[in-house]
């Protein structure tokens, strides 16, 4: 069985399989790419409102294509219509939102319910009518691989590609948008422009993943990469970078799984092994990962104890607080006795050195930063230059 | 069309209709109001997976697992998003986004896995409902209706939907003035020592219920959209708010007897005997509401907003 998935994933098990593990590697590195810029605009949901809106699309190209004697199955055509009422719906949203009094949020839940149930309705029409019979047109909700052709794959495939390129290219200005409109507005640049085009790619990824992934769960290609690649990075390029692993990853792995295992719905299996690299990243991500955060607060904890300690041992004492009792006895400040080490009383002093010392800092600069205070383990050495330090110092023993 | 026929057929799909969507619709109104409105549609995707996780664990696709799968995912979804939003520092769009199409991708392989796909339950059912299959047997004429017998035949969704109805309707009387200032206001509410976190939690159990209640006859669309559509056409009608609450239920009750009548019979205008998706045609019938509302509202609409701009323009000329 490791075998099989072994062939799957080089692409050596049949061109047909080949093929469509392609497509949807590229589709998955397109969503990547493309979802990074709407995430960090604060817009991710915007492509439900998209995803569902290409329903009724799809609906109409079906009876049109059928009326023109064709059989309604031709997937270009199919997508040209899911991308015309899908663009129908971006525009719905950007109206409510800008001529109206309702918030983007209930603009984009409009739009992806009226779309939607509008294209249920044409689904039920297509449906009674004697050439519609199923149409295989619901595979569009849930998508589905199995029916999919190497033809397909390829224009999956050469659409994914078009749509990276264009948002490399945009990568400057899209960051500026996202991170800082004035700025992008002092540039010349037209952030209504860049939106729409934003918008654009988008829509673009969303209409050639619908066949495959289905319109519900499309919308976790743009989503999910991109939030899992913000836990590792503040940079925009290493973000899009990632962003496009983890989808590419995603693709690649959950494409392959569903091609090996019966009953496995490739996007399902897909969004599935993307939730899997988002829960990894969430978790064990430097700096912004669960873990770390964990981390981060034990370790101050441990300081602001170890500090307390030992301004209590300076003063004769020992600490009343267990915390703080147990750091001075595992830092050896205090013997099995409560006898004070040597190495105790040096740490003590210089502990009430540093207590005195940020005090008198604090005292002529109030609007300090919080982290300038002796609890966080900060030396004053370390943060202020040496003579700002010797004037406190004077300052204290002049009195 | 015999008086038994409607009475069996149309009229228990209507009125579930209507009180599916007067339930969302009223709590609608506060999600709206907060800038909530998408928690209705992670919420109702994320019943999938919960009725699924229910029914392998009943064995039995009776009522009572079900919902209760379908609450317990709809509450590990928001805490899901809540924990995310908080510690992952994400913005709750994009945590929802990651959390109910996670869920759903997990309900729909727990289906086809473990083929509970072949017990009634399957995914597009899910989305879009079966409306048209709520029948009330045993009704012969409009006067039968008042009897026992007719009463403890009443359609099973009919009365839950009743029941999770008159309870929201009644919660939002008794709790009103909070949920109005924490919703208008949360530092006020705060300062008054309102439980803020509190009312809001219990917002998003409610909403839970009321999804999970209504999903079952109209499908997961359809809530999202009574979640949404007549809350959002009551807000551009007023700025009070009962006056918002009551407009929203008769927004809800027009659509849901609107739609349920133009798929019903708008077919035979064509001549057809064959009905369209009830659901789906409730969903655009509330979005042409909002979309009349969002025209021709007295005072927000885009119309009179556009005769104001107008007069002021002319007053500066003149």
């Amino acid at each position: 069985m490791l075998d099989d998935l072994f062939l799957i994933l080089t692409f050596q098990a049949g061109y047909n399989t080949s093929a469509v593990l392609a497509g949807v590697l590229a589709l998955g590195i397109g969503g990547g790419v493309v979802g990074v810029f709407s995430f960090l605009r604060k817009r991710a949901l915007i492509s439900d409102a998209i995803s569902h809106a290409t329903l009724p699309g799809i609906g109409l190209a079906f009876l049109i294509g059928i009326t023109a004697g064709g059989t309604g199955r031709d997937l270009p055509l199919l997508l040209i219509g899911a991308a015309t009422t899908g663009a129908a719906g971006i525009l719905a949203v950007q109206w409510i939102r800008d001529h109206t009094r309702l918030p983007e949020d209930t603009a984009i839940g409009t739009v992806l319910s009226v779309f939607f149930g509008l294209g249920i309705v044409l689904l039920t029409l297509i449906q009674t009518l004697e050439t519609g019979g199923q149409a295989g047109l619901n595979s569009f909700l849930l998508g589905s691989t199995a029916a999919m052709t190497a033809n397909e794959a390829w224009l999956i495939g050469g659409a994914s590609a078009v749509t990276v390129i264009a948002g490399i290219a945009l990568m400057k200005e899209f960051g500026a948008v996202a991170f800082d409109e004035g700025f992008a507005a002092a540039q010349g640049w037209r952030i209504a422009t860049l939106d729409i085009a934003m918008l654009a790619l988008l829509l673009a990824i969303v209409a050639i993943g619908l066949k495959t992934v289905g319109l519900i769960l499309i919308i976790a290609l743009v989503i999910i990469p991109p939030a899992a690649a913000r836990f590792w990075t503040e940079r925009l390029g290493k973000m899009v970078g990632l962003s496009a692993l983890f989808g590419g990853l995603s693709g690649w792995v959950g494409g392959g799984l569903s091609a090996l295992l019966p009953n496995m719905p490739a996007g399902s299996v897909i969004v599935l092994t993307a939730g899997t690299i988002f829960a990894i990243s969430l978790i064990c991500a430097p700096r912004r990962g669960v873990l770390t955060w964990q981390v981060r607060r034990w370790r101050h904890r441990l300081n602001a104890a170890e500090h307390r300690g030992l301004l209590a041992v300076s003063n004769g004492l020992l600490p009343r607080d267990r915390l703080d009792l147990w750091t001075v006895w595992a830092k050896r400040y205090v013997g099995p006795q409560g006898r004070v080490t040597d190495r105790g009383a040096s740490a003590a002093a210089n502990a009430a050195r540093q207590e005195r010392l940020w005090a008198a800092y604090r005292a002529r600069h109030p609007d300090a930063p919080v982290q300038f205070n002796p609890l966080t383990g900060l030396r004053i050495e370390d943060v202020l230059p040496a003579d700002e330090v010797a004037t406190l110092e004077d300052g204290l023993s002049g009195k | 069309m015999s008086a038994a026929d409607f009475l069996i057929i149309d009229l228990p799909a209507m009125l579930v209709a209507v009180l599916a969507a007067a339930s969302c619709g009223l709590l609608g109104n506060f999600l709206v109001l907060r800038k909530q409105a998408l928690i209705g549609d992670a919420i109702s995707h994320v019943a999938l997976p919960g009725i699924v996780v229910g029914f392998l664990v009943a064995g039995s696709i009776a009522t009572f697992p079900l919902m209760l799968g379908a609450m317990g995912a709809a509450i590990l979804a928001a805490v899901l998003i809540e924990t995310i939003r908080r510690v992952g520092g994400l913005e709750s769009g994009a945590a929802m986004g990651v959390v109910f199409t996670t869920m759903f991708a997990g309900g729909i392989v727990l289906l086809e896995q473990t083929g509970a796909s072949n017990a009634h339950i399957d995914a597009e059912h899910a989305l879009y409902g079966n409306l048209e299959s709520t029948l009330w047997l045993g009704l012969e004429r409009w006067g039968d209706i008042l009897t026992w017998q007719a009463l403890s035949d009443m359609p099973r969704s009919l009365a839950t939907l009743g029941a999770t109805t008159l309870g929201i309707g009644t919660l939002i009387i008794l709790f009103y003035k909070e949920l109005k200032v924490t919703t208008f206001d949360p530092g006020l509410g705060i300062s008054l020592g309102l439980p803020v976190k509190s009312i809001s939690t219990a917002l998003i159990v409610l909403v839970a219920i009321a999804a999970v209640a209504a999903f079952e006859a109209v499908g997961s669309i359809l809530v999202i959209a009574m979640f949404i559509c007549p809350a959002a056409t009551a807000r551009m009608m007023t700025d009070n708010l009962t006056a918002q609450l009551w407009l929203s239920v008769l927004a809800a009750a027009l659509a849901g007897i609107g739609g349920y009548v133009f798929a019903a019979f708008g077919p035979r205008l064509w001549g057809s005997a064959d009905s369209l998706s009830a659901a789906g045609m409730i969903a655009v019938v509330a979005g042409a509401l909002q979309c009349a509302a969002m025209a021709a509202a007295p005072k927000h609409g885009a119309l009179s907003r556009f005769r104001r701009a107008r007069a002021q323009k002319l007053d500066l000329t003149a």
